[in-house]
């Protein structure tokens, strides 16, 4: 009988697995997005976290103000808030071109004050409820764990958007500009290529990205103006031990990260706040340049 | 000859600043100022950006606030051993980030300085979400008690004093010289011969110690150590006072502390005190867009355009 795995109770394990997935899915969609913009642009998105927020607020405001459901907002607030992002990019980030990558960080992180404590002041630091679709609702007992199909879904759609990111990046035109845009933008627009208008779309999506695991996030945890600060500095940490090179590194990264998270939650809670931070301590001193990257 | 002249000036301001202006104020402006001078150091002179410093600032008040609370150290002792202790974890974290350059090394050491305020939250001594209160402030050389403002203000002032010119004298040296140099064109210094990661190191674990000193200095003071000085706000504050004040100016980093300490005072004892954090926000926006010399910088190229 599976009654007892190393001690623990399979009930035990298997859901702070499942937690860790679904934490390593958020890591891996968010370091995706911090990957295509910095590909581009040269700039770590601080205000990833901020935006992600914005995303779930998005999603919060349109049940609650318009009446538009959880599948709608998947689509909508995406879009919305990767607009928001076209517009950031188009009015600040652009003008600091050509300037030290430092000053992109300081930037956004400027931004993350401002968009979070705009919040703060409106809606207060408590969080606001937002209930997960009524076709999700409720799970499936697999025999050695309850799985809620909610928890099921944000795996499966975080994993198809990760997916859908490398295809859109490995196998069609605009993704082999973005690649050549990565490599070397002044070529690139020799070729005739609107490198700007390719800069700013890919900030777009890396934003909209940002927003769609705030929206999936939206029913797990509440939706608060601080959901995403402490998130994104876990997000850094995993960036630098995947490295920004490659996009497969980066979904991997983030759910190998999920999952040992969940893992030390089980045998040893105390030290779950920090393992992400041990881990990458160790990949520093092994291997400086992360797991997938490329030595500079 | 002008330099002589302003830092004449401004020893003369700040020795009867207090008869003027409400010491704590002044004392929290002091703290502050050595806090920003010491990371303009390694960020300013070394060229990389820590946004970990909180890590050193808040570890060295809790080390601090523990030795004079519980052990009872006098308050000198108290505060070198909140600073030895922030020279230790400057090293380690040091030695961890140098490993990687630019945005890398930002996210790097704040992880680690994440990593440390964790620790902090669930350790025994630290007092949880309440911090460390009623710190006492004991007496300074013995004999002069520090629990009078005045006394103390002259106190911090005096560290204050011995934090800027170790600073000063550290980059008009030939190692800040070396240091201005790795920051200009790494490839080149090491192509000099220069170990450039131990001058990197050097700078970090003196620029974390002399933050630590402040973070000590800065319990003292107000009796407390708490979450707030760990916190990685912390540590982006500390950024957008050297960047206002001007990166890579002996002095900026000072003055930027000044004007962000009292615009925060000034902002919440008004209506705008829960926007603190959006107004900080703002002024970092345009320090990047528009004004990356900051004030210091600014006031020099001026300078340098009419005379």
């Amino acid at each position: 009988m599976l009654t007892d795995l190393l001690g623990f109770p399979p009930q035990v394990l298997f859901g702070q697995l499942l937690l860790g997935l679904i934490n390593g899915a958020f890591y891996a969609v968010l370091s995706l997005g911090l990957a295509v913009i910095f590909g581009l642009l040269n700039i770590v998105n601080f205000a990833h976290g901020a935006l992600y927020m914005l995303g779930a607020f998005a999603a919060w405001a349109m049940a609650t103000y318009l009446g538009i459901g959880y599948w709608g907002a998947l689509i909508l607030a995406p879009l919305v808030v990767g607009a928001f992002g076209v517009l950031l990019e188009r009015v600040l980030l652009r003008r600091l071109a050509g300037v030290d990558h430092l000053y992109g960080l300081l930037l956004t992180f400027g931004l993350a004050l401002v968009i979070e404590g705009v919040f703060i002041k409106l809606f207060g630091a408590s969080g606001q409820p937002y209930p997960a679709p009524s076709q999700l609702s409720g799970g499936v007992n697999l025999g050695f764990m309850f799985l809620p199909w909610y928890r099921g879904w944000v795996v499966v759609a975080s994993l198809a958007v990760c997916l859908g990111t490398w295809f859109l990046f490995e196998r069609t035109k605009i993704g082999a500009y973005l690649r050549a845009g990565t490599e070397n933008p002044k070529l690139l627009q020799a070729f005739g290529v609107n490198v700007p208008l390719l800069t700013t779309l890919a900030y777009g999506y890396g934003v909209a990205l940002a927003a769609f695991a705030g929206v999936l996030a939206a029913p797990i945890n509440q939706v608060s103006p601080l959901m995403g600060s402490n998130l994104i500095i876990i997000v850094f940490a995993v960036v630098v031990i995947g490295g920004m090179g490659s996009i497969m590194g980066a979904v991997v990264t983030g759910l190998a990260m999920g999952v040992i998270e969940g893992l030390t939650r089980v045998f040893w809670p105390e030290a779950s706040a920090t393992v992400i931070f041990v881990v990458m301590a160790i990949v520093l001193v092994l291997r400086p340049a992360g797991l997938f990257g490329k030595a500079s | 000859m002008n330099t002589k002249i302003g830092y004449i000036i401004a020893i003369a301001l700040l020795l009867v600043a207090p008869m003027v202006i409400y010491p704590v104020f002044l004392m929290k402006l002091l703290c502050f100022a050595l806090f920003a001078c010491a990371f303009n150091l390694i960020l300013g002179y070394g060229g990389l950006l820590s946004f970990g410093h909180a890590a050193f600032f808040g570890g060295a008040a809790y080390i601090t606030g523990h030795a004079l609370k519980v052990w009872g150290l006098p308050t000198e002792l108290g505060i070198l051993v909140g600073a030895g202790s922030a020279c230790i974890l400057g090293f380690a974290v040091g030695l961890l980030a140098i490993r990687r350059q630019g945005i890398y090394f930002a996210m790097i050491t704040l992880a680690l300085a994440q990593m440390v305020y964790f620790l902090f939250i669930s350790a025994d001594f630290s007092g949880g979400e309440n911090g460390l209160q009623g710190v006492p402030r004991g007496t300074a050389l013995g004999f002069i008690d520090l629990q009078n403002d005045m006394s103390m203000y002259y106190f911090v002032l005096a560290i204050f004093g011995l934090g800027y010119y170790i600073i000063a004298r550290t980059v008009y040296s030939p190692f800040g010289q070396v240091l201005s140099a790795i920051r200009d064109n790494e490839d080149r210094a090491t192509s000099l011969g220069y170990d450039v990661d131990r001058y990197k190191l050097l700078a970090f674990v003196l620029s974390a110690t002399l933050a630590g000193l402040a973070g000590s200095t800065k319990t003292v003071v107000f009796q407390l150590a708490s979450l707030t000085d760990a916190h990685w706000h912390m540590s982006g504050e500390v950024v957008l006072m050297t960047l206002l004040g001007g990166l890579g100016t002996i002095a900026g980093p000072a003055v930027g502390a000044g004007i962000i300490i009292a615009l925060q005072n000034y902002l919440a004892s008004g209506p705008l005190g829960a926007w603190v954090p959006v107004v900080l926000g703002v002024i970092f926006v345009i320090c990047v867009l528009a004004f990356r010399r900051g004030v210091v910088g600014e006031l020099k190229a001026l300078m340098r355009r009419s005379f």
